[in-house]
């Protein structure tokens, strides 16, 4: 088995689907000969042809359209949007058309579109190259919004959206591509979309989160472990649909929750899991502290030499553990 | 050293329009003015062209009746447009794939969606946009312009598979404005797909119009920034549509990539039958002159001077069409109600846990 980054997986799935299912097709900008600006389709089209994976214009909202047209003629599109904040040129192909294609046609059509982009903080980008968008997207009915936080799952998580007859927003984290490597079968395999995942298990409390922040939370409860607080790390893996069910059971277990999200407080994801919580019986009578939330604070995307400070690390996520622990 | 002459810019864009004037065969007389693009369509055609516009005319005015009854749901009338609409259509195949916007509701039921169907549609219910696999369109398109990109997309799945067909798309003067107008031609152009990009210029975007929309003297040049051709059209004249999108299917099917149809039409009635008033932003006069060029009145009296058509068949197909449209009425009244249960289904091809339990939740109260 071979040790490959998140970037590597990606490709290497990418290759997987492409092997598998003529029917799919890699397109977007820069992803032909260069590659992607990440080079996570490199190699790909020398090995499958400019039929199949093709540079388009510069123009996001035409790779959403081709996406969608190409699903009518039975295409298995991944398309790839170069940096996730580029997705507000294509919204009205996501939330306007795709979502909605199998509601508004009865179900006599669907779009087995998996987009693919770049997203998260920390690597020092241009604006709009960071932001975590997810949860404008989680809002989208009929969308499923998937993020891994490692290379393992990244691949299978891939092989699944693509898999997906719905449409699908795959992120990856930045931060990730290169952070880590691990062992990946160079086999097709899959990872179920909407399942979370416990990553470590801990018995008195629980923190959700996914992504990059899935590592910090990592680091919390190793460190917390000397200090005899046992954390549970769930890895979300699917923001949309959140996986409710493992939360549920894990603060059943441990009677106290923090979620963690690199995106802002409002709205969001982690507002999401909140709610959820705290009307559903279960969860509630199990609740010994307060839910706690850990996120970035509410302005725009914190300029490059700002954002180690903007965007929320372990220490953050040490307090809110803290509260929960002591509140009484 | 001094300039001996400046450049020009007017006299630069002056050769840019001159090469976009306006298509006619067929003119407000019925006279044929332009002998040598008369297409080929046999008395059977042409006559059954006619019946096509006077259906479509006959749906305009029973459903506009239908809507200011509150019958029907939201509804563009299309009156005026016959020749843009019903010509064009003619030149596409039962293979092609049409891609219509919101007001192009005759196209469809022309190339065969049940009339029902359309209302249900109009109304909003679920069976108004489930097409059999075979009929190749997608629903009217709300989005303006948005249906420019999608032909794009399935122009290139045409073009993957090898098949031997054409894309056609219908948009306004008020969606040649858009982005998804411009990323469309563009990107067709750039791959080359077989796509024929109309632009149904009624000369309003609701309230404003098309002059104030743009600078461009036609909406047909736009296809030269894409690199594509472009062509304008006298858009109440049938036969001069039908020649154009023929020509255009035969170009696009030939391999050499997408074309840009501009039909300058007029429409006679509002935006839409809910609360548009014309008399805000359209001056009484103007009707006049418009219905003076009405596609109805040239083809009826082409077709009299020709011997094909006697005026005394019109009362008795008028009144067929009035019951085919009547009996589409009742059975789009009687389509089973919506359970909402039933589209939480149609969200995914498997509901997410959370969807489950609304869907349990919505089984409750709907008595299950």
């Amino acid at each position: 088995m071979a040790q490959l980054t998140m970037i590597q997986a990606i490709t290497n799935a990418l290759d997987n689907a492409l092997e598998k299912d003529e029917n799919t097709l890699i397109f977007g900008q820069d992803v032909g000969l260069n590659g992607g600006v990440f080079r996570a389709t490199q190699g790909l089209q020398a090995k499958y042809g400019e039929e199949r994976v093709f540079d388009t214009p510069l123009a996001e909202s035409a790779i959403g359209g081709l996406a969608i047209g190409l699903a009518f003629e039975n295409f298995r599109p991944i398309p790839e949007i170069q940096f996730f904040g580029f997705i507000f040129e294509v919204m009205d192909g996501i939330a306007g058309q795709m979502s909605r294609t199998r509601y508004r046609t009865g179900g006599t059509r669907t779009m087995p579109i998996t987009i693919r982009s770049p997203f998260g903080g920390g690597v020092h980008a241009p604006e709009l190259h960071s932001d975590s968008l997810e949860g404008l997207m989680a809002q989208i009915p009929g969308i499923k919004v998937v993020i891994p936080s490692n290379p393992f799952d990244a691949k299978g998580l891939l092989l699944a959206s693509i898999e997906d007859d719905d449409p699908v927003i795959f992120l990856e984290h930045m931060k990730l591509y290169r952070s880590f490597k691990e062992e990946v079968p160079e086999e097709y395999y899959t990872v179920p979309l909407g399942k979370a995942k416990i990553v470590f298990e801990g018995t008195d409390v629980s923190i959700v989160t996914y992504g990059y922040m899935v590592h910090e939370a990592l680091k919390v409860a190793k460190q917390l472990d000397e200090e005899g607080i046992s954390v549970e790390v769930i890895d979300l893996r699917t923001v949309s649909p959140i996986d409710i069910e493992t939360i549920i059971q894990s603060v059943e277990k441990t009677g106290r929750l923090v979620v963690v999200q690199e995106a802002q407080r409002q709205a969001g994801v982690a507002s999401t899991i909140m709610a959820e919580m705290a009307e559903r019986k279960r969860a509630i009578l199990a609740l010994k502290a307060p839910i706690g939330r850990v996120s970035a604070p509410d302005s725009v995307y914190a300029f490059s030499l700002a954002e180690n400070d903007w965007l929320p690390d372990a220490q953050d996520i040490i307090d809110k553990v803290k509260e929960a622990i002591n509140f009484d | 050293m001094i300039n001996k002459k400046k450049f020009d810019f007017a006299a630069h864009l002056k050769s840019v329009e001159e090469n976009y004037q306006m298509i006619q065969i067929l003119n407000e007389k019925g006279d044929i003015v332009n002998s040598d693009l008369v297409p080929d369509l046999s008395n059977e055609e042409l006559v059954q062209l006619f019946k096509d516009m006077l259906w479509s005319r006959a749906l305009n005015d029973r459903s506009v009746i239908l809507a200011r009854q509150g019958r029907l749901g939201f509804f563009g009338p299309s009156a005026g447009q016959e020749a843009s609409q019903l010509a064009s259509c003619l030149a596409f195949d039962k293979n092609d794939y049409l891609l219509p916007g919101y007001r192009d509701i005759p196209i469809l039921v022309k190339r065969g969606l049940p009339l029902y169907k359309a209302f249900l549609w109009s109304k909003g219910h679920v069976e108004g946009g489930m097409y059999p696999e075979d009929f190749l369109s997608t629903t009217p398109e709300i989005i303006i312009g948005a249906q420019y990109i999608k032909a794009a997309g399935v122009g290139l799945g045409f073009k993957k598979r090898g098949k031997k067909q054409v894309v056609f798309t219908y948009t306004g003067d008020g969606g040649s404005s858009q982005g998804d107008f411009y990323e469309g031609i563009n990107v067709a152009g750039a791959f080359k797909v077989p796509v024929v990009f109309i632009v149904q210029n009624n000369q309003y975007a609701i309230s404003t119009p098309w002059r104030k929309q743009t600078a461009a003297n036609t909406l047909a040049q736009k296809a030269a920034a894409a690199g594509i051709p472009g062509v304008l059209v006298d858009g109440m004249d049938p036969l001069a549509v039908y020649a154009i999108a023929k020509a255009a299917r035969d170009w696009a099917l030939a391999g050499n990539g997408p074309i840009l149809i501009e039909t300058f039409t007029s429409r006679f009635q509002p935006h839409s039958m809910s609360g548009d008033d014309p008399k805000l932003y359209r001056d009484e006069d103007s009707y006049a002159e418009w219905e003076g060029k009405d596609p109805m009145i040239r083809m009826r009296t082409y077709l009299t001077k020709k011997g094909l058509w006697n005026q005394d068949q019109e009362e008795g197909l008028i009144k067929q069409f009035d019951q085919q449209i009547q009996e589409a009425v009742k059975k789009a009244d009687d389509a089973p109600k919506q359970k909402i249960s039933q589209l939480l289904e149609l969200m995914f091809e498997e509901p997410t846990q959370v969807l489950k339990e609304q869907i349990e939740s919505y089984k409750k109260k709907e008595g299950e």
